[in-house]
């Protein structure tokens, strides 16, 4: 992997305007995003996970600029291509029912540039036989695929604009286990061939431990803990990563061990909490919690890259070492 | 065998037939599924292993006129629902079984508050009204650790989040202290804390209660922490059943080998997942042999003909596969 | 999450014929109805042949007689041949019919959906317009044209064009409201789709099954108004055959010469009727729910 950054989110910030009063001024506002400072580095495969509300999707709506952030920026290093496409995770309503699939699959690339019918259907049919299809489907409909089948459509869309990022957005959450195996199996032979790198958004623990590099754990719109996929997995610093580990589902693991929290309602985005976001919730809160955290390397750490956002990180890693 | 005053949940060699277009679809094929009293009992399998529509028959929750029952029987707690009236089926449901859904929000009203919702249920099912209807439905949501239920009766559905509206939901499952309850992906679409939490609540109030779950989930992980025993589906019939530790730990049938290899967490990181070969078969021709046959890398001539369930030597599990047959020659 | 059930909702593939016929199959009203429409067009477009008169041609001999071997429904007071007139006279309320519903819907449809992508300040405007011309009385509105622009069957069918407007434009605008929230359009935003390619490619297609219901089930209303509004003297101008202005003639003889308004107004009903049933018909087998009973 290199080291080089190819996209850079420095203080990310989205806030959505919610309710107006008589003079159509906004009541309040939804933080949804509060300062993500990353670089994603080429050929990586960063992984994202946090549960709802923690702005997974809207940091996909600005990285696919659907959404301006508010405050930050979103830079792109020179010489990179800026090509950032999407994979949904609903193969169902993702794929637009009324078109063919080799529309589908060429429809980045016939939005921005004239070719003729005679050309999309040819590299629609290439790309198809790259994601495991064959040649003489792409004359058929979304609804005549199934679903493993259909997740291949949508890859084979955005690999037609040659990207150089491509965000996967939960790709494989509505999909049967073989099936996801085989889409998973697929996404790595296609970054090792084409030299892709993928920002992978899932809620899946399991997925993202088997799939990325770097793992970033987002809580209430913040990066709170960020490192190499190995460290964050066995060697959690931030409270909330080891609690939503904890959480994760495990054949063989009793639904009693690990760490779990009365209270499971997040508090509200409306208005943000002071201090430590996790503060009401952590099982670890001291003194010092109430002041702003900062996401930094901690004494301990395994691998220079990880960082967490809690002043405890240090004490914490060693407590399960 | 178990003793036959504790099935609660006998379904027997069902045959379930959908009439479309295509033909008939072949969706459930002598599937047999036993719930015993205050048992966890999970079904597993991926989409079209039939594995709701097995559950939804627990309660004849299938829309009437849209299938065929073309063999086998369902009996709850004794009575034989195939043949019971609509009538005797609304007394039924809600009294001797209750259903949790997947998503909370299309099971309530999203007119009407909390409250009233709950209210109405209890009225019906319990008879009870007034003062005592009102601290029975404070006293489930208190059970379901919603903090100020007096606070969410004035809700509307909407207003609540994913988790607490399934915490509402199971709460009002339990309002007439069914003896079984149907759980559909219930905790599917929830996030994992959430997910941990409400799989605590519905443990412990069924412990308390004594009430016996069926819980449907393609999940393999959740069934092995929540579930006493599991079903494999596959192509709607049983492909193995037995104690969740035995099924998941030592799997007899190839299938349900294929679903744990298939896994990520089954494979190093980076390294290649095992998929399953191949697709579910065409169920709307009549199934000859075994089901999964096609996909299986250890199919041979036998496999032809149709492997009844075969204990495997351990208590309770059984595999619908010859080569379970033979191991415990 | 993995949605199980055995009931997939997928649409209702267009090219898919043999899944279509199996399901008009089991709706005999469908059936009744597109027979009934056939029949219509069949005599819609074979009129030269299948009249047995010229529909103008007068015979003051055979004035008002009753329907015979002759004049199979009669004929009228200046000894024209009903049935010849019936038919020709459908090439007219039929056609005027189809133009009304595909201007309106039309423009209805272009406007409905820019409107529901666009949002904001131009979405407000159009739409406060079209409740405008919904606040009027339709048969007004058209009164009120057909007055100002001379009484003449197009501009009747520009008026009543007019009036249905703002049905097809709200309908198409929720459809694009509901459309405009899918993850397929959002992609196509992403893709770096215009506003107008995703009217073009997304919205336009997906929104148009409930834009053809509500055409087809126009179409049989839209008949009603050309026949009422020559009724009234404000469409079809004699001589020209249209079932309207008969039936409107016809009334001064209702009491003894029954046959001649009875005719074309049966014709009237006949044909609204069919392309109710129709309209009814598509609307189940456009909707998506349906796929697989």
């Amino acid at each position: 992997m290199t080291h080089s950054p190819l996209l850079v989110l420095d203080g990310v910030s989205v806030r959505f305007p919610v309710g107006m009063d008589w003079l159509g001024r906004p009541i309040a506002h939804v933080h949804a995003l509060n300062g993500v400072d990353i670089a994603v580095e080429a050929g990586e495969v960063l992984g994202v996970v946090g549960e709802s509300g923690c702005g997974k999707s809207t940091l996909a709506n600005v990285l696919t600029r659907l959404v301006k952030p508010t405050a930050g920026s979103l830079a792109w290093t020179v010489g990179a291509r800026q090509r950032l496409q999407i994979v949904f995770q609903d193969p169902q309503s993702s794929l637009d029912p009324r078109l063919p699939v080799w529309r589908i699959i060429t429809e980045p690339v016939f939005l921005r540039e004239h070719r003729t019918v005679a050309d999309l259907k040819r590299l629609a049919g290439d790309l198809a036989e790259q994601v495991g299809l064959r040649r003489e489907q792409i004359g058929r409909y979304p609804h005549e695929f199934s679903g493993g089948q259909r997740q291949r459509i949508a890859i084979a869309r955005a690999l037609s604009a040659q990207p150089d990022v491509i965000v996967l957005d939960e790709p494989t959450s509505a999909l049967d286990v073989s099936v996801q195996a085989q889409i998973l199996n697929l996404l790595a032979d296609l970054r090792r061939a084409r030299g892709l790198t993928y920002i992978l958004i899932s809620h899946n623990i399991s997925v993202v431990r088997h799939f990325c590099d770097r793992i970033a754990v987002m809580y209430l719109g913040q990066i709170v803990e960020l490192g190499p996929a190995a460290d964050v997995l066995a060697r959690p610093a931030h409270p909330y990563t080891r609690l939503l580990l904890d959480a994760v589902p495990e054949i063989g693991r009793s639904l009693d061990a690990g760490l779990a929290i009365a209270d499971t309602e997040l508090p509200s985005n409306r208005r943000l909490p002071a201090g430590c976001f996790f503060r009401d919730r952590c099982p670890f809160v001291v003194d010092g919690c109430e002041r702003p955290q900062s996401l930094a390397p901690f004494a301990g750490l395994t691998a220079d890259n990880h960082l967490a956002r809690c002043h405890r990180a240090a004490d914490l890693v060693e407590d399960i070492v | 065998m178990a003793d036959p005053s504790r099935v609660v949940l006998e379904i027997r060699n069902l045959t379930l037939r959908f009439p479309t277009y295509g033909g008939a679809v072949h969706a459930v094929n002598g599937a047999s599924i036993r719930v015993d009293a205050g048992e966890r009992v999970g079904i597993v399998g991926e989409s079209g292993s039939a594995k709701s529509v097995t559950s939804l028959m627990a309660m004849r929750l299938l829309p009437e006129g849209r299938f065929e029952v073309a063999g086998g029987s369902v009996a709850l707690c004794g009575r034989d629902i195939l043949a019971a009236s609509e009538k005797e089926m609304v007394n039924i449901r809600g009294r001797d079984v209750a259903m949790i859904f997947q998503e909370p929000l299309t099971a309530l009203n999203p007119t009407r508050r909390i409250g009233r919702q709950m209210l109405e249920v209890i009225r019906l099912h319990r008879g009870l009204s007034g003062r005592a209807a009102r601290d029975l439905a404070i006293r489930l949501l208190g059970d379901m650790r919603i903090a100020d239920p007096e606070q969410v009766f004035g809700r509307y559905p909407f207003e609540l989040s994913g988790g607490m509206r399934q915490r509402v939901l199971i709460g009002l499952a339990f309002s007439c202290e069914p003896k079984l309850i149907v759980a559909d992906e219930a905790t599917t679409a929830l996030d994992v804390t959430v997910q941990r939490q409400v799989l605590h609540l519905l443990r412990a109030k069924a412990n308390s209660l004594g009430t016996a779950i069926l819980f449907i989930t393609h999940d393999l992980a959740v069934a092995s922490q929540f579930c006493d025993r599991l079903y494999v589906m596959y192509a709607g019939a049983v492909v193995e059943e037995g104690p969740t530790a035995e099924v998941l730990g030592a799997p007899a049938h190839p299938y349900t080998q294929a679903l744990l290899d298939a896994l990520p967490e089954r494979a190093a990181p980076g390294e290649r997942l095992r998929s399953i070969a191949g697709s579910v078969p065409d169920l709307t021709a009549e199934l000859s042999g075994c089901a999964f046959a096609p996909r299986c890398a250890q199919a041979s001539a036998v496999c032809e003909r149709r492997p009844a369930l075969i204990p495997t030597g351990s208590d309770g599990h059984r595999a619908a596969c010859w080569l379970a047959a033979k191991a415990v020659q | 999450m993995s949605a199980a059930g055995p009931i997939v909702a997928a649409p209702v593939a267009i090219s898919d014929w043999g899944f279509l016929f199996y399901r008009i199959r089991k709706s005999p009203l469908t059936v009744l109805g597109i027979l009934m429409i056939l029949t219509v067009l069949v005599f819609v477009a074979f009129a030269p042949w299948l009249a047995t008169h010229d529909p103008n041609a007068i015979s003051l001999r055979a004035r008002l007689a009753p329907p015979s071997g002759a004049h199979w429904f009669g004929t009228d007071e200046v000894g024209r041949d009903l049935y010849s007139r019936v038919v020709f006279g459908g090439r007219l309320s039929v056609g005027v019919g189809f133009f009304v519903v595909v201007i309106a819907g039309g423009v209805g449809a272009v406007v409905g959906c820019l409107s529901g992508i666009l949002g904001g300040r131009v979405d407000t405007v159009l739409m406060r317009i079209m409740d405008v011309v919904l606040s009027v009385p339709s048969l007004v509105v058209t009164m009120a044209l057909a007055a100002a622009l001379g009484p003449s069957l197009f501009n009747a069918m520009l008026a009543m064009a007019i009036v249905r407007i703002p049905f097809y434009v709200r309908l198409a605008r929720g459809q694009a409201l509901v459309i405009r929230e899918m993850p397929y359009v959002k992609g196509a935003y992403i893709f770096g789709a215009s506003n107008w390619q995703v009217l073009r490619w997304h919205v336009a297609r997906n929104a148009m099954p409930p834009l053809i219901v509500q055409a087809t089930l126009d179409l049989g209303g839209a008949i009603l108004m050309a026949s009422a509004l020559s009724f009234i003297g404000l469409g079809a101008q004699q001589p020209t055959a249209e079932w309207g202005a008969m039936v409107s003639t016809g009334r001064n003889f209702i009491l003894d010469q029954w046959w001649y308004s009875a005719f074309p107004g049966f014709a009237i009903l006949f044909t609204a009727t069919g392309f109710n049933l129709l309209g009814d018909g598509v609307r189940d087998l456009l909707d998506p729910r349906q796929k697989g009973r």
